[in-house]
C-alpha cells in the first residue's frame, strides 16, 4: 500500500520537475499582441485578408506584413482594436459586398437544355458550358450558397442567386468558386450597379435573355465619369462612383439592367421615406 | 414426397448452374461490368449507306477533333480547296493534321459549335459538288517501306482512334525505348448498344482491316495480333475468321459484357494481363487499335487517302430509318438524320457516339468528327429525368465496377467537396464507362462525380507542378 503511494507519488513528482524544466527551458516567445489580435478577430478564418485564417492574419499584422485594414468581416472594429494593439492610426477601409452580376433568372433567360445531375455549377459548366443559353449569366445550382460561410448567399424560387447585403463580409470566397465568374465585389456605398455580365452584342443577348446589357452606350453617355462600357459590356466604375449620376444613367437604361441594389434590399424605409414627404 | 421435390429442383438448379458456368468459360471476358439490352438489332443486317454531299453543302470541320494540341489553320477565307488537302497542320508531337473532306470554296475560318457544345475553331467549307481529289495525293507498298515512314504516312493522313477517344494513332505506335511490345490487340468488340459501325466494318471489308493490321504489325514489330469481337456478332467472328487464315491473325470472341470494349478490359480479356494503376496499356507490352483504325491505316498507307470520312450507325428510337452510314467529317447531325429519314415522334435526346460514353449534342447543327461512331436519337418518352434519390446501399455500382474502385464512396465524398479523399479512394483509375451510373438504382449522377473529382485532382497536380 505504501510502496505503492511512494512509487506512484515519486513518478508523479519526477513528471512533474520535467515538464516544468521543460516548460521553462524551451518556452516559445509569442508576442502578447498578435494573441491578443488573434484573439479578438471574428475567427471565421474566412481568409478574405489574403492569409491563413486569422492566426496568420495576426501573425503577419505583427510582422509588420499586413495594413491593419484587411479584414473585411471585422469592420471598423477589427481596423481601431488592431491600430489600438498595435498602436498605429488607420482607418477602415471601404466594407465591399458581393454582387450578382447577373438578372436573368428561369422567367426571363432562355435555356439551351435541361440539365439533370449534382447539383454544382461548376459540374454543370462543364457539360457543353452549362445549361444556360446565355454563357456568362448565373446558372443558380448553388454553388457559392455552399461557399458562403456567413450564410449571406441564397437561390430564389426563380433560380437566381442573392447576396443579403447585410450578411455579406466580403470574402470573396464566392467569387473563387463561382465557374462564370457572375460575382463581382463592389464597395458597400456603391448600390447603383449593372447587374450583367455577359460580352455578348446585343442582338445575340435578346435572343436568350429579356434583362441582359446590350452594350448600348447610353449610361455611359448619361455619366461619363460613373459608367464604362467595354466590349458590349457596361460597368460601374466604383472608384469614382456617384450616387446621383448614377441613378441618373440607371434611369436612362433601356434594357432595365442598372440596379439600384439599396432601394431593393430596403424597400420599407424606402416607402416611409416617401411618406413623411 | 416433398423432400423429393425438393431434391429434384435443387439438381436441376446446379446443373443450370453448372451450364452457365460452363458457357462462360469458352468465352473470355473481364471481371465486373454488365448487360445492357445491345439494341443493335435496329442497324446490324444494314450495308453501309454512303451519305451524300450535294453542292452547295456546308461542312463545318472543327481544328481540334483528337485528343491533344489543336491543329492550326493553313487556308484563309476565299481559298479553294481540293478533297484530301490539309487545312490544319499539326502542332506539337501529340496532334494531327486536318483534312478538307471534299473539294469547294472556304467560307469562313471561325469558332463554331462543336460536340462538347463550346464554340472552337473551326474551318467551313463550301462544297462544290464536284468531290475533286487532291491530285499530290499518292499511295505505296507497305512492304517497301520502314517502319518510321509507315508512321510518317499515319500521321500524314491525320489517323486517330477511331473508336470515340480519338488519340492519336502515330503516337500510340511509337512506344518509348524500353518499352517491349508483344501484343497487338484489335479492337473490335463494339461493346456500346446500339452502334453496329465497326460489326459492318468487318462484315463488309474484313481485307481493309487484315491490310491493314499487317501494316500495324510490322510498324511495332510484334509476333502476336489479335481481334477481340463480341461473341453478338457471329457473321462478323467468320468473316474475320475466313479473312485472317494464314495471315497470323488470331480472332479471339468475346463475352457479351459492357464495357468489354475498354482498353484495360479488353487487354484483360484476351491476354490475362493487368494494366497497372496509372499505367498506360504498353506497360504491360500491349498495344490497342480499333479495327476501323487499322482499316484507316491501310487506306492511308496503301491510297495516301486521309482520315476525311467514317462509317457511324444513325439509330435510336426517334429515327425513321436507322442505317449505317459511311460520313464525310464536318456534316451536321441533321444531314445525316434527314438521309434515314429524319426524325419519328418528340426528340428527347441527341447522342453523339454510344449511349453508354456517348456525348449528348445541344443541337442537331454540330458537325460530326473523327471520333462520331454513332448517332443516337431518342424520343421524348425513353429520356429518363428522374430526380436523384437517396443511396440505398445496394453495392450495384461496386459489383459493376471493372477498375474495381468504390462509386457509391467516391460520390460520398464528392458531395462533401473532399476531393483528396476522392483521390485516396482511386477515382483516378475511373474509366468514365458508365457502368455505376446505369445501374444505380436511385439515378445518382456517379460519373458526373467522377469527372468532378479528377478535373480537380489533375487542376490540383498543375498547380503542385507550379509551385
Amino acid at each position: 500500500m505504501i510502496a505503492a503511494v511512494i512509487s506512484l507519488g515519486g513518478i508523479g513528482f519526477l513528471a512533474a520537475v520535467i515538464l516544468g524544466f521543460a516548460a521553462k527551458k524551451f518556452a516559445v516567445e509569442v508576442d502578447p499582441r498578435e494573441a491578443e489580435i488573434a484573439g479578438n478577430l471574428p475567427g471565421a478564418n474566412c481568409g478574405a485578408c489574403g492569409y491563413a485564417g486569422c492566426g496568420g492574419y495576426a501573425k503577419a499584422v505583427v510582422a509588420g506584413n499586413a495594413p491593419p485594414n484587411l479584414c473585411t468581416p471585422g469592420g471598423a472594429g477589427a481596423v481601431a482594436m488592431i491600430a489600438r494593439v498595435m498602436g498605429v492610426e488607420a482607418t477602415a477601409a471601404e466594407p465591399t459586398v458581393a454582387v450578382i452580376c447577373c438578372q436573368g433568372d428561369n422567367t426571363r433567360a432562355q435555356d439551351k437544355y435541361k440539365y439533370v445531375g449534382v447539383h454544382d455549377c461548376r459540374t454543370a459548366q462543364a457539360l457543353a458550358g452549362g445549361p444556360k443559353a446565355c454563357p456568362s449569366g448565373c446558372l443558380g445550382l448553388g454553388t457559392c450558397v455552399a461557399a458562403c460561410a456567413f450564410g449571406a448567399l441564397s437561390i430564389s424560387p426563380e433560380g437566381l442567386a442573392v447576396v443579403d447585403r447585410e450578411k455579406c463580409v466580403g470574402c470573396k470566397k464566392c467569387t473563387t468558386v463561382c465557374p462564370r465568374n457572375v460575382i463581382k465585389m463592389a464597395p458597400k456605398s456603391a448600390t447603383v450597379q449593372v447587374l450583367c455580365n455577359s460580352h455578348d452584342k446585343g442582338a445575340v443577348i435578346k435572343s436568350y435573355c429579356q434583362v441582359g446589357c446590350i452594350g448600348c452606350q447610353i449610361c455611359k453617355k448619361t455619366a461619363e465619369d460613373v459608367y464604362a462600357v467595354d466590349n458590349f459590356l457596361a460597368s460601374v466604375k466604383n472608384e469614382s462612383y456617384d450616387q446621383e449620376k448614377a441613378v441618373a444613367g440607371m434611369l436612362k437604361c433601356p434594357a432595365k439592367c442598372i440596379h439600384d441594389l439599396a432601394a431593393a434590399d430596403t424597400p420599407q424605409e424606402e416607402k416611409t421615406e416617401e411618406k413623411a414627404q | 414426397m416433398q423432400v423429393q421435390q425438393v431434391k429434384e429442383r435443387s439438381k436441376a438448379f446446379v446443373n443450370l448452374f453448372r451450364q452457365h458456368k460452363g458457357m462462360n468459360m469458352e468465352l473470355k471476358t473481364f471481371k465486373g461490368g454488365l448487360h445492357p439490352p445491345d439494341n443493335k438489332r435496329w442497324s446490324e443486317k444494314k450495308a453501309i449507306e454512303v451519305c451524300p454531299v450535294a453542292e452547295g453543302d456546308e461542312l463545318v470541320i472543327h481544328l481540334s477533333q483528337h485528343i491533344g494540341a489543336p491543329a492550326e489553320a493553313c487556308v484563309q477565307k476565299g481559298d479553294k480547296v481540293l478533297k484530301g488537302q490539309v487545312i490544319g497542320t499539326p502542332k506539337g508531337f501529340v496532334s494531327v493534321p486536318i483534312h478538307a473532306s471534299t473539294s469547294g470554296e472556304v467560307i469562313a475560318v471561325e469558332p463554331r459549335l462543336d460536340t462538347a457544345g463550346n464554340k472552337t475553331m473551326a474551318v467551313v467549307i463550301k462544297a462544290d459538288g464536284k468531290d475533286e481529289w487532291d491530285p499530290n495525293l499518292s499511295g505505296a507498298d507497305p512492304d517497301k517501306l520502314m517502319p518510321q515512314e509507315l508512321k510518317d504516312r499515319i500521321l500524314a493522313a491525320g489517323i486517330v482512334g477511331m473508336g470515340g477517344a480519338t488519340f492519336p494513332t502515330h503516337v500510340k505506335l511509337s512506344p518509348p525505348e524500353g518499352k517491349k511490345i508483344d501484343y497487338l490487340i484489335l479492337n473490335g468488340v463494339e461493346c456500346e448498344p446500339y452502334l453496329t459501325a465497326d460489326d459492318r466494318l468487318m462484315q463488309e471489308k474484313p481485307e481493309e482491316v487484315v491490310e491493314g493490321i499487317l501494316i500495324l504489325k510490322r510498324i511495332l514489330g510484334v509476333e502476336k495480333a489479335v481481334i477481340g469481337i463480341e461473341a453478338n456478332k457471329p457473321t462478323a467472328i467468320e468473316t474475320m475468321q475466313k479473312a485472317c487464315e494464314g495471315k497470323g491473325i488470331e480472332v479471339c470472341p468475346l463475352q457479351l459484357k459492357y464495357p468489354q470494349g475498354a482498353e484495360k478490359q479488353l487487354i484483360y480479356a484476351v491476354t490475362g494481363r493487368e494494366v497497372p494503376s496509372g499505367g498506360l496499356p504498353m506497360d504491360c507490352g500491349c498495344v490497342v487499335q480499333n479495327v476501323g483504325t487499322a482499316a484507316a491505316v491501310n487506306a492511308a498507307v496503301r491510297r495516301g487517302i486521309p482520315l476525311i470520312e467514317r462509317i457511324a450507325t444513325v439509330s435510336g428510337s426517334a429515327v425513321a430509318e436507322p442505317k449505317n452510314l459511311l460520313i464525310k467529317i464536318g456534316q451536321p447531325i441533321s444531314k445525316l438524320v434527314e438521309f434515314c429519314g429524319g426524325v419519328k415522334g418528340e426528340l428527347g435526346k441527341i447522342i453523339q457516339g454510344g449511349p453508354m460514353m456517348g456525348m449528348a449534342a445541344v443541337s442537331m447543327d454540330v458537325p460530326v468528327t473523327r471520333g462520331t461512331s454513332g448517332i443516337l436519337l431518342f424520343s421524348e418518352g425513353e429520356v429518363i429525368r428522374a430526380p436523384e434519390g437517396p443511396c440505398v446501399r445496394c453495392g450495384n455500382c461496386v459489383r459493376a465496377c471493372p477498375a474495381f474502385i468504390m462509386p457509391t464512396e467516391i460520390a460520398f465524398q464528392m458531395r462533401r467537396g473532399k476531393v483528396d479523399e476522392a483521390e485516396k479512394l482511386n477515382v483516378m483509375d475511373c474509366i468514365e464507362c458508365g457502368s455505376c451510373t446505369y445501374i444505380c438504382p436511385a439515378q445518382i449522377p456517379l460519373l458526373q462525380f467522377f469527372r468532378q473529382a479528377k478535373s480537380a485532382i489533375r487542376a490540383n497536380i498543375a498547380k503542385r507542378k507550379k509551385v
